[in-house]
C-alpha cells in the first residue's frame, strides 16, 4: 500500500462510494432526448469507479486481517454514530465483484432498456453507491442506510422496466427484504443498548460490538433476528419464493445485479455480524442453517429442473448455488468460508452471465420459453460456445471458477457436518441435470422453429460485455491464488474470532447442557 | 542437465493443450463463417451419420488441422518415450519424477498443487495415451474428412488427450479429478458431436451425468482422505499409511469408506455395474472416439485410480471383494449382453465394458500389474476392433447393423485381417497379447489371497463367452454371403491410408504387446511386472503383505499350466460354437431365439437396465419435482406469503387514515412490530 500517497488512500473508500452519486447527479443535467449520450455518461462513470477500485485491489495486504484504507469521522456524535468505512479480505473481493459487474450490467442495456432511459441509469447508479457502502460500512448505522439505500432503486427497477407481472413482483420483493430490514433494524437497536448497558458507552460501530460478550440468552435472540433478515436476502429456503418473481420480471440488467451482488448482501451479512457477534448461537443453530441450507440446494435444484422459462430455471439454480455458500460460511473454518466467499464470486460471475445471455436471446426473441427454442448452436455459434463455457463453470468443472468454489466449501462442511455435506454434494450431480437438459433443449438438436432460423449471432458490443466474465471464469478456476490469498489473515481472524469468543462465553456453563436449557431454561 | 528430459514432462500435456488452442482458433475464424454460411444457405442435411456425408472441394485451413491435430499428440508421444527412457535409466528404487507448476487451490491446511508425476505406473499410462492416442488421431484425419466441423472436432479431441494426460500424470487426487471431469466433458462434447441428432445429444447428456454421479463419490473420498491424512499428494498420502494405521487414525472402516468412495467414481468413469449404461449409448460419437475414449484411454482410468491408490484398497479387505465382485459380475453381465447386439459397435461396447471388468477383477485380488498390463494390451487390441468396425462403417456409407453386411473379407482386406488379429488377442488365443494379460488375470482371480474359484470361474466362463461373440462378430461382418443393400454394395472399399495404416501398427501391437510380460512358468520373464513393481510394492509394504501380487508361489506349476490350458480349452469352445451357429448352421441362432423367445428379448433389451433406472429414478425425480414447484412453492409458500400480505393489507384498512399507498401500509405495521419487539427484548 505504500505506493498509494496517505490522503489518498484514506479517502480511497469514500470515493469509491460516492463517486457513482456524483454520477447520477451528472445525469440530471444531460438532455433525456440523447438517450445514447446517457449510456455511454453511465457507461464511463461505472467504468471510472471500476478503475477506482482496482488500486484497493491491488494495494491490498492480505497479511493482515485489520480494516484498511479506513477512514473514520465522527457523524452523529451524541449517539456515538460514526461514519466509518474500510475494507478487510472478506468485503474486498464483494467490492470488486460489484465494480466489475456494473459497467457489464450497464452494457447489456444498451438496446435493452428503451423507456426513461435516463432514470433507469439514474438509480442503476443509486444501486452501486448503495451496494458499495453495504459492503464498506463498519458503522452499524451506516451499514443499514446503505442496505436500506439498497432497496429503493432495485423496487424501482422491477416495478417500472420489468415484464408482465412486475409490480406484483416487485411488491414482494420489497415485503421480503423490508421484513428483513426491520428486524435487523431491531436487532442493531437491541445491540446497540446492550453494548451501552454493558460499557456505558453509546456506539455504532461493528469492532467495538466485536469486543462484547454477548449473555448467551441474548445471542439467541439477536442472532434470529439478524440470521432472519439476511435469510430473506440471500435467500434460504423457504423464503426463497420472491426471487423467481424478482427475477423473472426484472430487466436483465436488475436481474444480473439482483442476483450477482445483492444476495451476497445476505450471506455477507451472515460472515460479518451474524456469526461473529453471535458465535455460541450461530454453532448452535448450525444444524438448522445446515438443513435449510441443503434443502435449499437439493430443492433449488429439482424445482430448477422442471423450469420451463429460462430465466426462472436460473433463478432456481441460485436458490441452490447460495445454499452452497450458506454451507460453507457455517462450516466455521478456513476452507469452507474461504469457499464461501470465493463462491459468492463466483455466483456474481457465473449466474450473471447466465442472466446475460438469457437476456440476449430475449432480445432476439422476446420469449425465454426454452420450448421455443432448439437447435440454436447451428445459427448462433459464438453464442453457443459462451453459453457453454458458463454452462460448465455453473456446474462446477474443474479448471472454471465454481469447482474452486464449490470444492473448498464441501471439503470445509464435510469436517464440520458430515452428513449435511453428503447429501448436499448431489447438489453436483443435479446441477449437471439441469443446466445440460437446458442447454441441450435450447442448443441442441434440428431447428424446429422457423423464427430462429435467422438469428443474429452475438454482437461487438456483447462480446465485449462477456469477455470480461469469461477472463473470470477461468482465471479463478485456474489460479483461484489471486483471489483466495487477500482472505487468509482476515477469514482465519473470523475463525479464531468466532471460536476464542464461543469458548469464553461457554466458559462456566456445565458440560453437556442442552440447548433449551441453555437459551430457555428448560430443565429436564 | 540432472534430469534432462524430465525437466519438461509438462511438455506432454502442453502439446495437446497447445493443440486445442491452434485448433480452436481454427474453428473459430475459418470453420465458423464457413459453417454459418452454409447454413444460412438452407443447406439441411448430410453429416449427421457416421463417416459420410457430400464431397466438396476441401478448405486449405483442413489440412492445417488434419495437421496440427495428430503433430501435437505424435510429439507429446516422443517427449514421453524419452520421458521414460531417462526414468528407466535410473534405479528401480529411484524411478520417480515431480515437477511442481504452480500452486493451485490451496486454504488452510489444504493445499493442492498443479502439479506433475512422473512414475512407472504413470510412464505407463501415458505411452498408451498418447501413443494409441496418436494412432487415433491419424485416423481420424482420414475418417472424419468428409464432415464440416472437422476443426471442431479435433479442437475435441485435442482437449481429451490434454484432460486424460492431466489425469494419468497428477499427483495428488484433485489434478487426477480435474482430468477426470475434463475427459468427461470431451466425452460428452464429442459423443453429442452430431448435436442435431437427439439420440446423439441424449447420450452425451446422460454419459456425463451418470459420470457425476461416480464423482461425486469420488469428491466424498477425496474429502475423507484430506481429513484423514491432512494431504491430498499421493507421495504424502501412501508414505502416512503405515504411521496412521499404527497410531489408529486410519482404521479398516475409515480406509473402507475411502476406498468404496474412490471405487464409485471407478464404477461411474469405468462403466461397471451399476453404471455401466452410458458406454453403450456412447456409440453415438465418431467410432475414431469410441476407439480413444470409451475402449482404449478414458474408461481405464477407473482402473487406474484403483491401482493408484493400491495401498489403500489394500488395508480394506471388504473394499477388495466389493471390487473383485463387481468386476467379476460385470464381466459376465455385459459379455451375454454382447452376443444379442446386432450393431457392430454395441458388441464392442459391451466387450469393453466386460473387459474392463476383468480389470477390476484383478485389483480386486490385489494383482494391480495385471489389471493394469490388461489395461494396456486391451488399448491395443481394442481400440483396433474399434478403429477397424470404423473402417467397415466408413466402406458401408454408415451402415453399422451386422445383418446388413457379410462377406466383406475379400473386399476389405486389410481391414479384415487386422481385425481378425485383434479377435484373436481378446479371444485369449496363445501368443497374443491379451492371451498373457487375461490369463496372469485369470490366474490370480484363482490363486491370491485375495482370491476365490468362483471369481476365476466366472472370469474363464466370460473368455469363453468374449470368444463366442467376437467370432459371432468377424463371421457376421466379414465371412457368408453378402446381406448389404445393393446401393452400399455398390460403393464398398477399403479404406485410405491414413486409416490403415493405424489398423496395422495397432495389429502388430495386439501381437507383440503382451511379450514384455510373459509368466515365469512359460519360461518368459515378466518384464512388466518387474516395471512396476516399485509403485505397487509401496502397497504392499503397508498393508497386508506382499503375498496379493506374488501369491502365485506357492502353487505348483501344474496346476497353473492346468489352468491355463482350461481357459484355452473355454475360449476355443466359444469359438467352436460360433463357427457352428454362424458358418455351419445359420439358422440356428434364430431357432434358438425363437425358442426362448422371453430370455432372448431380455438380453436383447440389455435385461431392460435402462427402462427400470428410468422408471425407478428419472421419472419420480422429474414429476417429484413439478409437484415441489407446484404444489410446495407456489401453492403452499407463496399461499402464506400472499395471505399475510392479504391480511396486512386488510388490518392496513384500519389505518389507512394515517397511511396512504399500498407498500406504505405494510412499512408501517411492520415497524410498529418492530417497536413492540424492541421493547419486549429490552424490558424481559
Amino acid at each position: 500500500m505504500t505506493w498509494i500517497p496517505a490522503y489518498l488512500s484514506s479517502n480511497l473508500l469514500t470515493a469509491l462510494i460516492f463517486f457513482p452519486l456524483a454520477g447520477a447527479l451528472l445525469l440530471f443535467f444531460l438532455p433525456r432526448e440523447n438517450p445514447r449520450l446517457i449510456r455511454n455518461a453511465t457507461l464511463l462513470v461505472t467504468l471510472v469507479e471500476f478503475l477506482l477500485s482496482l488500486p484497493v485491489a491491488i494495494g491490498f495486504n492480505g497479511a493482515t486481517a485489520a480494516m484498511q484504507f479506513v477512514q473514520r469521522v465522527p457523524w452523529i456524535p451524541g449517539y456515538g454514530i460514526e461514519y466509518h468505512v474500510g475494507v478487510d479480505g472478506i468485503s474486498l473481493w464483494l467490492v470488486m465483484l460489484t465494480t466489475f459487474l456494473m459497467p457489464i450490467a450497464i452494457l447489456s442495456t444498451y438496446e435493452a432498456v428503451e423507456k426513461h432511459v435516463k432514470e433507469f441509469m439514474i438509480f442503476m447508479l443509486v444501486l452501486e453507491v448503495g451496494m458499495v457502502g453495504v459492503f464498506l460500512a463498519i458503522d452499524l448505522f451506516l451499514f443499514y442506510i446503505f442496505w436500506e439505500l439498497v432497496l429503493i432503486p432495485m423496487y424501482f427497477l422491477i416495478g417500472v422496466w420489468g415484464s408482465e407481472r412486475r409490480i406484483y413482483s416487485a411488491i414482494k420483493f420489497f415485503l421480503y427484504t423490508f421484513a428483513g430490514s426491520v428486524l435487523m433494524l431491531v436487532a442493531i437497536i437491541a445491540l446497540y443498548f446492550h453494548h451501552y448497558a454493558a460499557t456505558g458507552v453509546y456506539t455504532t460501530n461493528l469492532l467495538r460490538m466485536y469486543e462484547l460478550s454477548i449473555p448467551v440468552k441474548l445471542q439467541f435472540w439477536m442472532f434470529a433476528a439478524f440470521a432472519l433478515a439476511f435469510a430473506f436476502k440471500v435467500p434460504m429456503f423457504p423464503f426463497h419464493t420472491w426471487l423467481p418473481d424478482a427475477h423473472v420480471d426484472a430487466p436483465t440488467a436488475g436481474s444480473v445485479i439482483l442476483a450477482a451482488v445483492l444476495l451476497k448482501m445476505g450471506t455477507y451479512g451472515f460472515l460479518r455480524f451474524a456469526m461473529p457477534l453471535f458465535p455460541v448461537a450461530a454453532v448452535d443453530l448450525m444444524p438448522l442453517v445446515a438443513t435449510l441450507a441443503v434443502i435449499g440446494i437439493i430443492y433449488g435444484a429439482l424445482v430448477a429442473m422442471v423450469q420451463k422459462d429460462m430465466k426462472k430455471l436460473v433463478a432456481y439454480s441460485s436458490v441452490s448455488h447460495l445454499g452452497f455458500v450458506m454451507l460453507g460460511l457455517f462450516a466455521f473454518n478456513v476452507q469452507g468460508i474461504e469457499g464461501g466467499i470465493l463462491q459468492m464470486i463466483n455466483h456474481g460471475v457465473s449466474t450473471g452471465a447466465l442472466f446475460l445471455i438469457v437476456g440476449i436471446i430475449y432480445e432476439r426473441r422476446h420469449t425465454r420459453l426454452i420450448e421455443e427454442f432448439g437447435g440454436l448452436s447451428k445459427v448462433v455459434p459464438l453464442y453457443a460456445l459462451v453459453f457453454m463455457i458458463v454452462t460448465l463453470s455453473s456446474v462446477g468443472l474443474p479448471g472454471t471458477n465454481g469447482f474452486v468454489g464449490e470444492f473448498l466449501i464441501l471439503l470445509g462442511a464435510f469436517k464440520t457436518a458430515k452428513w449435511y455435506t453428503v447429501f448436499a454434494a448431489t447438489g453436483v450431480i443435479l446441477s449437471a441435470v439441469y443446466m445440460l437438459w437446458m442447454f441441450q433443449r435450447v442448443m441442441f438438436g434440428k431447428i424446429t422453429n422457423e423464427k430462429n432460423r435467422h438469428l443474429p449471432d452475438l454482437k461487438p458490443r456483447e462480446i465485449a460485455y462477456m469477455l470480461p466474465l469469461l477472463v473470470m471464469i477461468f482465471w479463478i478456476g485456474v489460479y483461484p491464488q489471486t483471489f483466495l490469498r487477500k482472505m487468509d489473515a482476515s477469514v482465519s481472524a473470523a475463525v479464531t474470532r468466532i471460536e476464542t469468543k464461543r469458548q469464553a462465553a461457554l466458559g462456566e456453563r456445565p458440560q453437556g447442557e442442552t440447548l433449551l436449557a441453555r437459551y430457555f431454561d428448560v430443565k429436564k | 542437465m540432472v534430469t534432462g528430459i524430465l525437466d519438461y514432462i509438462w511438455l506432454v500435456p502442453a502439446l495437446p493443450l497447445l493443440g486445442v488452442l491452434l485448433n480452436g482458433a481454427i474453428a473459430l475464424f475459418c470453420e465458423r463463417p464457413l459453417l454459418l454460411a452454409e447454413a444460412a444457405h438452407g443447406d439441411e442435411g448430410h453429416g449427421h451419420g457416421d463417416a459420410h456425408g457430400g464431397h466438396h472441394a476441401p478448405a486449405p485451413y483442413r489440412k492445417l488441422v488434419a495437421f496440427i491435430g495428430p503433430a501435437v499428440v505424435g510429439a507429446a508421444f516422443v517427449v514421453s518415450v524419452l520421458a521414460v527412457l531417462a526414468l528407466a535409466a535410473r534405479p528401480a528404487h529411484d524411478r520417480f519424477f515431480v515437477q511442481v507448476l504452480f500452486p493451485w487451490i490451496q486454504a488452510g491446511g489444504f493445499s493442492a498443487p498443479a502439479a506433475l508425476q512422473l512414475d512407472p505406473l504413470s510412464s505407463v499410462m501415458i505411452l498408451v495415451v498418447t501413443g494409441v492416442g496418436f494412432l487415433i488421431h491419424v485416423y481420424s484425419a482420414g475418417y472424419m474428412s468428409h464432415e464440416k466441423a472437422f476443426a471442431r472436432y479435433f479442437v475435441y479431441l485435442n482437449l481429451f488427450t490434454f484432460a486424460m494426460l492431466t489425469l494419468v500424470l497428477g499427483s495428488n487426487y484433485l489434478v487426477m479429478f480435474v482430468g477426470w471431469e475434463g475427459v468427461g466433458l470431451c466425452s460428452y462434447l464429442l459423443i453429442g458431436y452430431w448435436y442435431e441428432k437427439k439420440s446423439a445429444s441424449d447420450a452425451g447428456k446422460k454419459a456425463f451425468i451418470v459420470n457425476r454421479i461416480g464423482d461425486f463419490g469420488f469428491m466424498l473420498g477425496v474429502f475423507l482422505i484430506f481429513w484423514t491424512f491432512g494431504t491430498v499428494n499421493y507421495t504424502e498420502v501412501f508414505a502416512k499409511v503405515p504411521l496412521l494405521s499404527a497410531n489408529g487414525v486410519l482404521t479398516t472402516e475409515i480406509a473402507t469408506a475411502i476406498t468404496l468412495l474412490l471405487f464409485v467414481g471407478a464404477i461411474g468413469k469405468s462403466a461397471q455395474i451399476p453404471l455401466y449404461v452410458w458406454l453403450p449409448d456412447a456409440m453415438e460419437g465418431p467410432t475414431p472416439v469410441s476407439a480413444l475414449i470409451h475402449a482404449a484411454t478414458m474408461v481405464t482410468a477407473g482402473v487406474y485410480m484403483v491401482a493408484r491408490s493400491s495401498s489403500l484398497f489394500l488395508l480394506s479387505p471388504v473394499s477388495m471383494g466389493v471390487v473383485a465382485t463387481v468386476g467379476a459380475a460385470t464381466a459376465i453381465f455385459s459379455a451375454t449382453i454382447g452376443i444379442t447386439q446386432n450393431d457392430i459397435k454395441r458388441v464392442l461396447a459391451y466387450s469393453t465394458v466386460s473387459q474392463l471388468g476383468y480389470m477390476f477383477l484383478a485389483c480386486g485380488v490385489g494383482a494391480f500389474t495385471a489389471g493394469i498390463f490388461h489395461l494396456m494390451t486391451h488399448a491395443f487390441f481394442k481400440a483396433l476392433l474399434f478403429l477397424g468396425s470404423g473402417s467397415v462403417i466408413h466402406a458401408l456409407s454408415g451402415e453399422q447393423d451386422m445383418r446388413k453386411m457379410g462377406s466383406l473379407k475379400k473386399h476389405l482386406p486389410i481391414t479384415f485381417t487386422t481385425m481378425f488379429i485383434a479377435t484373436l488377442a481378446i479371444a485369449g488365443i496363445p501368443g497374443l497379447s491379451g492371451f498373457f494379460s487375461k490369463d496372469e488375470i485369470l490366474w490370480k482371480a484363482f490363486s491370491s489371497e485375495h482370491g476365490h474359484i468362483a471369481l476365476w470361474a466366472v472370469a474363464a466362463l466370460a473368455a469363453g463367452i468374449t470368444a463366442f461373440y467376437m467370432f459371432r462378430l468377424v463371421f457376421l461382418t466379414f465371412f457368408g454371403e453378402s446381406r448389404m443393400e445393393p446401393e452400399v454394395e455398390k460403393h464398398v472399399h477399403e479404406s485410405p491410408y491414413s486409416m490403415t495404416v493405424p489398423l496395422m501398427l495397432l495389429a502388430v501391437l495386439s501381437v507383440v504387446g503382451g511379450w514384455i510380460g510373459i509368466p515365469e512358468v512359460l519360461k518368459g520373464h515378466n518384464y512388466f511386472e518387474e516395471w512396476l513393481a516399485p509403485v505397487f510394492a509401496q502397497g504392499a509394504a503397508g498393508g497386508h503383505g506382499a503375498a496379493g501380487a506374488h501369491g502365485a508361489a506357492h502353487h505348483p506349476v501344474a496346476l497353473e499350466l492346468g489352468l491355463m490350458a482350461g481357459s484355452v480349452a473355454v475360449a476355443l469352445c466359444g469359438i467352436g460354437l460360433a463357427y457352428y451357429l454362424y458358418r455351419v448352421r445359420t439358422n440356428k441362432p434364430k431357432e434358438i431365439a425363437e425358442a426362448v423367445p422371453g430370455l432372448y428379448d431380455v438380453v436383447l433389451n440389455k435385461y431392460y437396465v435402462d427402462e427400470i433406472y428410468d422408471f425407478l429414478f428419472v421419472r419420480r425425480i422429474v414429476n417429484g419435482s413439478i409437484v415441489l414447484w407446484q404444489a410446495f412453492d407456489a401453492a403452499f409458500i407463496d399461499g402464506i406469503v400472499n395471505g399475510i400480505a392479504a391480511a396486512v393489507r386488510g388490518a392496513g384498512d384500519g389505518v389507512r387514515r394515517l397511511q396512504t399507498g399500498v407498500v406504505g401500509n405494510y412499512a408501517f405495521s411492520l415497524l410498529l412490530g418492530a417497536v413492540l419487539l424492541v421493547g419486549y427484548i429490552l424490558t424481559r
